[in-house]
């Protein structure tokens, strides 16, 4: 028997909901004091309206569903899924106000888009649109890679109980210190070191680079952000093509592989633990599926002569690949080339790897390393139970910061989770499909959604369908948070009508 | 003389390039990269973000409204350059003629243009920012409720739950 949600539930989570509104308005503070600065009139009054009304909805959720109650598990996962959809909607209101995007469904893409990480964007005229509208895109994207709830309750609001729910539910399940406050504090401290060192690398290039010292340091900090946080949106339209800049795209690609980085394994790494690097199943499967997917699709190119030398082949070739297999989405060529200048070998290496993703409790999305490295070695173990005497018992290991014996506790969470993305790769290809797409681009783009990756073979476009629009974003949505929450939702709202 | 035939015949072919080429658009060059591919092409778009100097050369990213390409050209060349476009600025338009390149190995693989020659076809200017009066009304009243909202928040504690 399914039962009816409870007035309580509503109650309490209507009431977190309104706090975590809240810590999101206080981070349109950011862009509006930038606006403000460089005298960017019409988009300061777009932060100052957003804000407002950011706020107001807060307040207002807070106010009339007040509550000294905690946390469940059930309507812990609700706030995550309802947060980010709250955020969505909100956070695109100043990019609609902006005048940059078609309709309001358009920037409610881009708004998904960044927070979930993901980097597909249906922005136009983005060359002439305001630094603090380009600031807020990037913005979204480093408290999306946080984690919105966690970012809003651990930072801007007291009293933070139920976080370890949310925490799960925004698709973090390793504790890095034994208090989820602390581990989200230790996940900023380790964001805001690299945002420092990154900026200053990325402005110190883009000087040499001719760019103006205002610029250099504004591109460097979004590029930064978009690249940690494994997003993939720049301030210009070229994206990182943009900068005509070797020592650029080095530094970005040392961005988006610390991005894709368990941040449990940075904290080893902060302790001096250098040798887990090496031993780490997630840093040997990364190290593995980068050499075989790029493999793949160098073979690819190799065969149409894309690229007739090594170092065009690493910066066009391997550059999209490291972008697509951190979840990033970076590009230094044009959408449209990956379907005039590559042949299909070479899309499926990218599309192979962005379906792989980074690792668990990084930014990035997609399956990640950790699954695909237990699915492999039980994999392993299955074969040994095979060809060894019936008798032998077979244990498999593996080192993930500590030597861990494979049970089945692991490998089933591990491929149900797997099979999740890749049924949600298939619905989106089929639906890229339905519109008439070929087969090869629908699933470029339906994995690249559903991955948070943000590599465009040109099918996302202002022009492209309604119904595509919507199903990238639940795509997204889903994906980032790993279904978990959002399931939780569905079945929220049915037991809500159904329940007895 | 040699030398100087040569250049006489290359002189006349890209004046006549320059003079009766019709220019091509970024989806043209993007989509049709292969064909034209280390041909000399007139590509005229709109000067946007900065000019990025490198020695000798820079590199300006031309938009022509679908996408903006980057143009390797001699750093003499874009003195005539005075505005660069962005959120307070519409930029020159220019047009320049040079070599085209789908994968240019100078560049690390970018499509690119090398051009030769740059016209300045219509200078740009700075856009005055409008503010809607609908808006700022929107927002003196937003602001009074979230005010009257705030106030009530401290003012009235809620009640204790059982």
């Amino acid at each position: 028997m399914i039962l009816k949600p409870r007035k309580d539930d509503f109650q309490i989570i209507a009431y977190y909901l309104g706090k975590v509104i809240l810590g999101l308005g206080l981070t349109m503070f950011l862009p509006l004091v930038l606006a403000l600065i460089l005298k960017e009139r019409a988009p300061a009054l777009d932060f100052l309206l957003s804000l407002e009304i950011t706020l107001i909805i807060g307040l207002l959720l807070e106010r009339f569903f007040q509550t000294d109650k905690s946390l469940n598990w059930m309507q812990g996962m609700i706030v995550v899924s309802l947060s980010w959809l709250a955020a969505m909607f909100l956070g695109a209101i100043p990019l609609y106000l902006s005048g940059h995007w078609a309709s309001y469904l358009d920037a409610c893409f881009d708004s998904m888009s960044g927070f979930a990480t993901t980097g597909l964007t249906l922005v136009q005229n983005l060359d002439h649109l305001s630094y603090s509208h380009n600031l807020w895109r990037h913005l979204i994207m480093f408290i999306g890679g946080q984690g919105i709830v966690i970012v809003a309750l651990s930072l801007f609001v007291k009293g933070f109980t139920g976080g370890f729910t949310m925490y799960v539910g925004e698709a973090r399940d390793e504790r890095i210190e034994p208090n989820i406050v602390h581990t989200s504090q230790f996940i900023w401290l380790v964001s805001i070191v690299y945002l420092i060192l990154g900026t200053l690398a990325l402005g110190l290039t883009g000087l040499w680079n001719g760019m103006s010292a205002f610029n250099s340091f504004f591109h460097g900090a979004c590029v930064f952000m978009a690249a940690f946080d494994t997003g993939g949106f720049a301030p210009q339209s070229q994206n990182i093509l943009y900068y005509h800049s070797l020592p650029y795209e080095v530094i970005t690609v040392v961005i988006m592989i610390l991005g894709a980085i368990n941040f449990k394994l940075h904290y080893h790494l902060w302790m001096g633990n250098l040798k887990e690097i090496f031993r780490n199943i997630e840093t040997r499967t990364f190290f593995a599926t980068i050499m075989l997917t790029f493999l793949i699709t160098a073979f690819g190119l190799y065969q149409i002569g894309a690229y007739p030398k090594v170092m065009l082949l690493f910066r066009k070739g391997f550059y999209q690949l490291i972008s697509g297999h951190t979840g990033t989405g970076f590009q230094t060529i044009y959408a449209r080339q990956f379907v005039t200048d590559w042949n299909d070998l070479a899309l499926v290496g990218v599309i192979c790897a962005m379906a792989l993703g980074g690792a668990a409790c990084s930014t990035t999305g997609a399956i990640k390393m950790i699954r695909i490295g237990i699915i492999y070695k039980a994999l392993v173990q299955d074969i040994k139970k095979i060809i060894l005497p019936e008798r032998t018992i077979v244990i498999q290991k593996f080192h993930h910061i500590k030597e861990v014996i494979l049970e089945d506790k692991q490998v089933r969470p591990a491929l149900i989770i797997t099979l999740g993305y890749l049924i949600l790769y298939g619905l989106g290809t089929i639906v890229g499909m339905f519109y008439g797409y070929p087969f090869l681009h629908s699933l470029f783009e339906s994995t690249s959604a559903a991955a948070n990756v943000g590599l465009s073979c040109g099918v996302t476009d202002v022009a492209m369908p309604s119904v595509l629009k919507v199903t990238y974003i639940i795509q997204m949505w889903a994906g980032r948070l790993e279904f978990m929450s959002v399931l939780t939702l569905f079945g929220f709202v049915y037991a809500a009508f159904k329940g007895k | 003389m040699r030398f100087t035939r040569g250049a006489m015949l290359s002189g006349i072919v890209f004046w006549a390039v320059n003079s009766f080429a019709e220019t091509v658009s970024s989806t043209e060059l993007i989509n049709k990269a292969k064909d034209y591919d280390g041909k000399t092409v007139v590509y005229q778009g709109e000067v946007i973000g900065e000019v990025m100097a490198r020695g000798e050369y820079a590199w300006v990213n031309l938009n022509d409204g679908k996408n903006a390409l980057g143009i390797w050209i001699r750093k003499d060349l874009v003195g005539q350059i005075a505005n660069t476009g962005s959120y307070k600025v519409i930029g020159d338009t220019v047009e320049v003629t040079g070599v085209f390149h789908r994968s240019c190995l100078a560049h690390g693989g970018d499509l690119d243009i090398h051009a030769e020659s740059l016209r300045l076809i219509e200078n740009g200017n700075r856009v005055r920012q409008h503010l809607s009066s609908r808006r700022l009304k929107l927002a003196f009243g937003l602001g009074l409720t979230l005010i009257i909202l705030w106030i009530s928040k401290i003012l009235i504690k809620p009640r204790k739950q059982k």
